[in-house]
């Protein structure tokens, strides 16, 4: 088991909610609300251990730096400036002098520290609301050193849920495809990160063409698109074991994969004479069946996360537009019905909205509708973007871009980036090389 | 080869020729190495024999061939015909203003709008494969009308 080295261990002093701080992340926030993360607390015994296993200075300020970055990144936070904190990090068993805080305008705190104890790290971390005077959240957990960033994602999530009543996202992962070389002869890797842009890992070498990548339910697994000896097939990846396996070896093409909610089917686009439709395919009994039957370009499948219905993109009214129907390929309607085309539509994981790329007088937008069609929301207009994907918490998308290249024909990049659902905080997403196609896994310590 | 496909074909090359003499009334924007927005030029074209192109282009997000594409084609079923020993891979392709996803079909369906013509012109389907990169392989880097009208293509490899 990847994770199973992350326990939970104690809640400490739960504490019931009352009419403290709280941030609406249904609008887009214009004043960030000012919060200061105290570097975590570490004794000198701890200290000298992490330094000697991880090679970090000071493991307790590392930690908070994560978390700081992820609450900066939601565009939700305003994380200050450390030079200004009056009180030093060695509160973390102390009630905070609030004044001190309230002062340089610090609405929100995190208080903490981190402990080396029997080879384990042990962390704990508190929430003050300032202004109220009061603690707002206590918890404590232990897990392997290795796992220390995750430390600083957990505690960036559990502060996040507790102010915005929302589940975080920053435990999380992006499987995504690494690019690199010319345009006419990209070299693709199928790559994996943390939220962050940490931890890039390559898990295919670049001798064949992959796309489309995409986290099983449980995030062990990825299906994806490979040409492994020049045929393009639907493949399954175990991320932990790095066995492969092929899925849609059927005769023809099979692309556009993703996982059924309940993680026990593939479903994808197979292509034969000229003719694309979709299919499902049963892990357990290999048991293929087949969803749509029509002569158009049947494509980019997505469930929607209660597992009763597909939506898909089709082209059978003459251009690419968007569908939903029952998972037994019954009653197929049509609900994009806007100027322009439209593709990749993918389900929230919420079930209310359906993200999509939309392309219209030349321009790529990235755009959010209702289920049933209406509520046509664009989020971000460029030169050519595509491919959304949902964080777990259905408030953020992360797709990704590519550059318009000069006369020359040089130029070309493609980058990931991000936008909240509100439209705001659109940014650009780390990365070691060019990169595709990033799908974003659920929670890992869910 | 089977009679719907013939069919099919015919009816493919009847709508091809409509849509063709449709564009030709209304809009006659020829550049020099575009008809429409259908590459007409060279560049890019090798040969697999003497006389016979390797590719065939097409308009945006179509997949009919034109009248030079199927002329094209027709060359290569007689070249085809008289090398008996020689299979070929339809390599279809599109350009870079669609959707990863439907650009693989597109591609696909492309290839095999090339493969049905070929089999109407006597071409065995056991000696024609169809792979398709979607907008994977562009020939050229360019992000303007022409390079996009080059990159909307069919080419016929010689697969062994």
């Amino acid at each position: 088991m990847l994770f199973r080295y992350l326990f939970i261990l104690l809640v400490l002093l739960p504490v019931k909610v009352f009419a403290l701080i709280e941030v609406d992340i249904t609008r887009g926030n214009l004043t960030p609300l000012p919060v200061a993360v105290s570097p975590l607390a570490i004794d000198k015994n701890s200290k000298e251990n992490f330094k000697k296993i991880l090679k970090k200075e000071n493991l307790g300020s590392e930690i908070s730096m994560i978390v700081e970055n992820n609450l900066k990144q939601s565009g939700l936070f305003n994380p200050l400036n450390k030079d200004a904190f009056l009180q030093k990090p060695d509160i973390a068993n102390l009630k905070p002098r609030f004044e001190d805080w309230n002062l340089i305008k610090a609405q929100a705190l995190v208080t903490g520290k981190v402990t080396f104890a029997d080879e384990k790290l042990r962390v704990e971390f508190r929430l003050w609301d300032v202004l109220a005077g009061k603690e707002m959240m206590a918890l404590a957990f232990t897990t392997v050193p290795s796992n220390w960033r995750r430390v600083g994602h957990i505690i960036t999530d559990k502060v996040y849920e507790r102010l915005t009543g929302e589940k975080g996202y920053f435990d999380t992962r992006i499987i995504y495809i690494s690019e690199e070389g010319p345009k006419t002869n990209r070299i693709k890797k199928l790559a994996i990160m943390d939220q962050d842009g940490f931890n890039n890992k390559f898990l295919t070498l670049g001798n064949e063409l992959v796309l489309t990548p995409r986290f099983s339910p449980t995030n062990q697994m990825v299906t994806y698109l490979s040409y492994f000896r020049n045929l393009p097939r639907v493949y399954l990846l175990d991320i932990e074991t790095g066995m492969q396996e092929v899925v849609g070896d059927f005769p023809g093409m099979t692309f556009a994969p993703r996982f059924s909610p309940d993680g026990k089917k593939i479903i994808m686009s197979f292509a034969k004479d000229g003719n694309s439709d979709i299919y499902t395919m049963d892990l357990e009994n290999r048991i293929v069946e087949r969803i749509s039957n029509h002569p158009s370009i049947d494509t980019s499948p997505s469930y929607s996360p209660d597992g009763k219905y597909i939506t898909f993109n089709s082209d059978r009214s003459g251009y690419q537009q968007i569908y939903i129907m029952n998972s037994n390929g019954k009653n197929v309607k049509r609900i994009s019905f806007g100027n322009g085309l439209y593709g990749t539509p993918v389900w929230s994981p919420r079930g209310d909205l359906i993200a999509f790329t939309k392309l219209h007088k030349g321009k790529f937008y990235i755009g959010v509708m209702r289920t049933d069609g209406t509520g046509e929301r664009l989020l971000t207009e460029n030169f050519y973007q595509e491919a959304p994907s949902w964080s777990p918490n259905g408030r953020v998308l992360i797709f990704y871009r590519e550059t318009k290249t000069n006369a020359k024909g040089e130029g070309f990049s493609a980058k990931l980036w991000s936008i909240d659902l509100t439209g705001y905080n659109e940014k650009m997403v780390k990365t070691v090389t060019d990169a595709s196609d990033p799908s974003w896994s659920s929670l890992l310590s869910n | 080869m089977n009679l719907s496909k013939i069919l099919k074909n015919g009816f493919l090359i009847l709508v091809a020729s409509l849509v063709l003499s449709a564009c030709a009334t209304q809009k006659k924007a020829t550049t020099g190495q575009m008809q429409g927005d259908v590459y007409t030029g060279s560049d890019s074209v090798e040969y697999l024999a003497s006389g016979v192109p390797d590719r065939v282009f097409f308009a945006t997000n179509e997949t009919v061939l034109t009248t030079a594409s199927r002329e094209t084609l027709r060359k290569q079923a007689a070249w085809l015909r008289k090398n008996s020993d020689i299979n070929v891979v339809l390599e279809g392709h599109a350009d870079e203003r669609g959707t990863r996803e439907y650009n693989l079909a597109l591609g696909e369906r492309r290839a095999n709008s090339a493969k049905d013509y070929l089999m109407t012109y006597g071409i065995s389907s056991d000696r024609i494969s169809v792979l398709s990169y979607g907008k994977e392989k562009p020939v050229d880097s360019g992000s303007n009308p022409l390079a996009w009208s080059k990159n909307r293509r069919s080419v016929t490899v010689k697969a062994n």
